[in-house]
C-alpha cells in the first residue's frame, strides 16, 4: 500500500521546511562550526530550572487550568503591563501555551475560515506559511526590502490588503532579518490596520532582544488594540527553549475561541515549566538583561565584521540574527551556504528558507559566544574571498 | 561610549584584543583605548589578572577566611586599623562588614602553619584587633563567577541548524 496516497491533502501540499533540508546536510558532517541556530546559547537561569526542580519535588504534576495556572498569567499580564505598558487581564486575556509556536496556531486557527488570505512577511519566520495552510486559509506574501531595513512599510501593506484579507501576521523584531518597527514605523501602519478592521497577529517572542530603540507593541495603540493578538514566550528572553511555554494576550471574544481549540488539542501547558516560568517573570529580569548585553556586543561585532568583507549588511536593532547579503559573491543563498559548509564547515541558514524574498541573503545567528563567532566568521572570509578571486 | 558593556566584556575576558572589543562596541579603535586609558587612570579598571585554579596545578595552596574583631577608633572609625592590615602581603582581600565581627580577610599561604603563623604573630596583633577566627578553605567550587570544578551544566547541546 502507498502511504502517500492516504495522507492528507493538505499536508501534502505542505512544502518541507528549507531549513530541515539544510540540517540534513549540516548534520551529516562533523566538527561543523554552526551559525545557524535560532536558540539563545545560555542555558536557563538556575533560580528557574530550581524552581521548576522544586515544583516537582512538591508534586505539583497535575493538570493545571487550561488556560494556564493563575499565578503565571497574573505575572505575564503585569510584566506586559510594566515592560510593554499594555493592559491585559489574567482571566480573560491570556492564555498560557506550549511555546509561542502553539500561540501562532490557535491563534490563525480561531480567526481563518478556509479561502480567507492572511498576510505573511517575506523574509519570515518558517511556520507562518504552513500555519496558514494547514487552517485552509490562503497566505499572501509581502516581499520586505532591505533598503526599508525590512521594516512593514504603510505602502506595502496597503498593496496587500483586499476585501478578502481576514488578518495580517508580524514579527518584530524578526527572525530571520533582524528587522525592528519603532513606535513611529507603527505609527503609519496603525491607521490602515484600524481602517480595513483586519486581525493583526503580533509575534512578539523577541521583544526583550531589542537594542538601541525601546520595543513597541503593536498592542499599546490603543485604537486597535482589540484587533491584536499578541504571540510571545519564555523561550528567547529567558532562554528556556526546551521547556515549551508561551502566552497568547487578545480581548476576551478571541481569547475564549483560541483556548477552546487549546484546551482540545493540548489540554494545558507542561506544569513544571510553568512553575519554572512564575520565577523567572518574578525574580529573574538582571539575567535578561545581562544575556541582552551580550547579544548587544556579539551584533556589534558581526555587521562590522561583514560589512568589513564586502558583504553589505545592516545593523539590526533586535532579536538575535544578522542577515547579510551575498549577491556580491554571485553565488545564491543556497549556493552560498551549500559552497560554505562544504569549503569551511561553517553553517549558515539560506534566506530563502525563509521565504523567496531571502533570496541573495544569508541568515547569520549570533546566539554564540564572541571567541566562536570571531573563529567562524574567519572561515567566512576565506570563503568570500574565494568565491570573490573566482569571479574576477 | 557603553563603558558598562565595554567593563563586562573585559570581565569576561581581559585578554580580548582591541579590535574585537572595537567592534563589539561599535567604537573606533583609538576611542576605545582612549577610554581604557582613562578608565585605567581612575583606577576603574584596577588590573588584568587572571583566574588560576591553583588545585590543578603542582603548587602547593592554602586559602583561609579569617574573621577579624576590631574596634573603632575616633576619626578613623576602622580604616586606619584596615590598612594596617590589607598591606600584609598575605591578604588576598579585605571587606568591612555590619554583623557580629567586622572585617573579613581571605588569606593565603603556602601551608596551613604559614597561614596560622600569619595570624598569630601579625593579625591579631594589630593595634584594635580584638579578636580572629580562622575557616580554612576545603575545596573551591566557583571564584569570580568563574565554576572551577567539573560541571556538566551549560554544556551545549543544541541542533546544529534550528529555524
Amino acid at each position: 500500500m502507498d502511504y502517500n496516497e492516504i495522507l492528507s491533502d493538505r499536508v501534502k501540499t505542505i512544502k518541507p521546511s528549507g531549513i530541515r533540508k539544510f540540517f540534513d546536510l549540516a548534520s551529516q558532517m562533523e566538527d561543523v562550526i554552526s551559525l545557524g541556530v535560532g536558540e539563545p546559547d545560555f542555558t536557563t537561569p538556575w533560580a528557574i530550572r530550581e524552581a521548576a526542580i522544586y515544583s516537582i519535588e512538591k508534586g505539583r504534576t497535575f493538570y493545571t487550568a487550561n488556560q494556564g495556572l493563575q499565578e503565571l498569567r497574573e505575572e505575564i499580564c503585569r510584566y506586559y503591563q510594566r515592560r510593554f505598558h499594555v493592559d491585559y487581564n489574567p482571566k480573560d486575556n491570556c492564555i498560557v501555551t506550549v511555546g509561542g509556536s502553539e500561540g501562532i496556531d490557535i491563534a490563525i486557527r480561531a480567526i481563518l475560515n478556509p479561502g480567507e488570505e492572511m498576510i505573511v512577511l517575506d523574509p519570515g519566520y518558517v511556520a507562518y506559511t504552513p500555519g496558514v495552510e494547514l487552517a485552509g486559509g490562503i497566505p499572501v506574501t509581502i516581499n520586505l526590502r532591505q533598503e526599508d531595513e525590512f521594516k512593514l512599510t504603510p505602502e506595502l501593506l496597503k498593496a496587500a490588503i483586499t476585501p478578502n484579507t481576514k488578518a495580517l501576521l508580524i514579527n518584530y523584531p524578526s527572525n530571520p532579518t533582524g528587522g525592528f518597527m519603532t513606535k513611529s514605523d507603527y505609527e503609519k501602519i496603525v491607521p490602515i490596520i484600524k481602517e480595513s478592521g483586519i486581525i493583526v497577529i503580533s509575534d512578539e517572542i523577541y521583544a526583550e532582544l531589542s537594542y538601541e530603540e525601546e520595543f513597541c507593541s503593536i498592542a499599546s495603540f490603543d485604537e486597535i488594540k482589540d484587533q491584536v493578538i499578541v504571540v510571545s514566550g519564555f523561550s528567547k528572553a529567558f532562554a528556556m527553549t526546551g521547556w515549551r511555554l508561551g502566552y497568547v494576550l487578545a480581548n476576551p471574544v478571541l481569547t475564549k475561541a483560541m483556548n477552546k481549540i487549546h484546551q482540545y488539542i493540548i489540554m494545558s501547558a507542561p506544569s513544571s515549566a510553568q512553575y519554572g516560568a512564575i520565577e523567572g517573570l518574578r525574580h529573574c529580569y538582571d539575567e535578561v538583561l545581562k544575556m541582552r548585553d551580550s547579544y548587544k556586543a556579539r551584533r556589534n561585532f558581526l555587521v562590522k565584521t561583514f560589512n568589513d568583507m564586502g558583504l553589505e549588511t545592516f545593523k539590526p536593532q533586535g532579536a538575535f540574527y544578522v542577515f547579510p547579503c551575498i549577491r556580491s559573491t554571485g553565488l545564491t543563498s543556497d549556493e552560498f551556504c551549500e559552497k560554505l559548509l562544504e569549503d569551511q564547515k561553517v553553517a549558515c541558514v539560506p534566506g530563502t528558507a525563509f521565504g523567496p524574498a531571502g533570496e541573495g541573503f544569508i541568515r547569520v545567528s549570533y546566539a554564540y559566544s564572541l571567541e566562536e563567532l570571531k573563529v567562524a566568521t574567519e572561515k567566512i572570509k576565506i570563503f568570500v574571498d574565494k568565491c570573490r578571486g573566482n569571479h574576477d | 561610549m557603553d563603558e558598562k558593556l565595554m567593563l563586562s566584556l573585559l570581565q569576561k575576558n581581559a585578554r580580548m584584543k582591541i579590535t574585537d572589543l572595537a567592534a563589539a562596541l561599535d567604537e573606533s579603535k583609538d576611542d576605545v583605548i582612549e577610554k581604557l586609558t582613562e578608565l585605567e587612570k581612575k583606577k576603574v579598571i584596577c588590573g588584568y589578572h587572571t583566574i588560576v585554579n591553583w588545585d590543578l596545578t603542582n603548587t602547593e595552596i592554602v586559602t583561609a577566611l579569617i574573621q577579624v574583631n576590631a574596634s573603632p577608633e575616633r576619626e578613623y572609625g576602622y580604616d586606619r586599623i584596615a590598612s594596617h592590615i590589607y598591606k600584609f602581603d598575605e591578604v588576598d582581600t579585605m571587606y568591612l562588614l555590619s554583623g557580629s565581627f567586622e572585617f573579613v580577610c581571605i588569606v593565603k599561604g603556602k601551608t596551613m602553619q604559614e597561614v596560622a603563623h600569619f595570624v598569630a604573630s601579625k593579625l591579631a596583633c594589630v593595634d584594635g584587633v580584638t579578636g580572629t577566627s580562622t575557616y580554612f578553605v576545603l575545596k573551591q567550587y566557583k571564584n569570580d563567577g568563574v565554576i572551577l570544578i567539573e560541571d556538566e551544566d551549560g554544556k551545549n547541546d543544541r541542533l546544529v541548524v534550528t529555524p
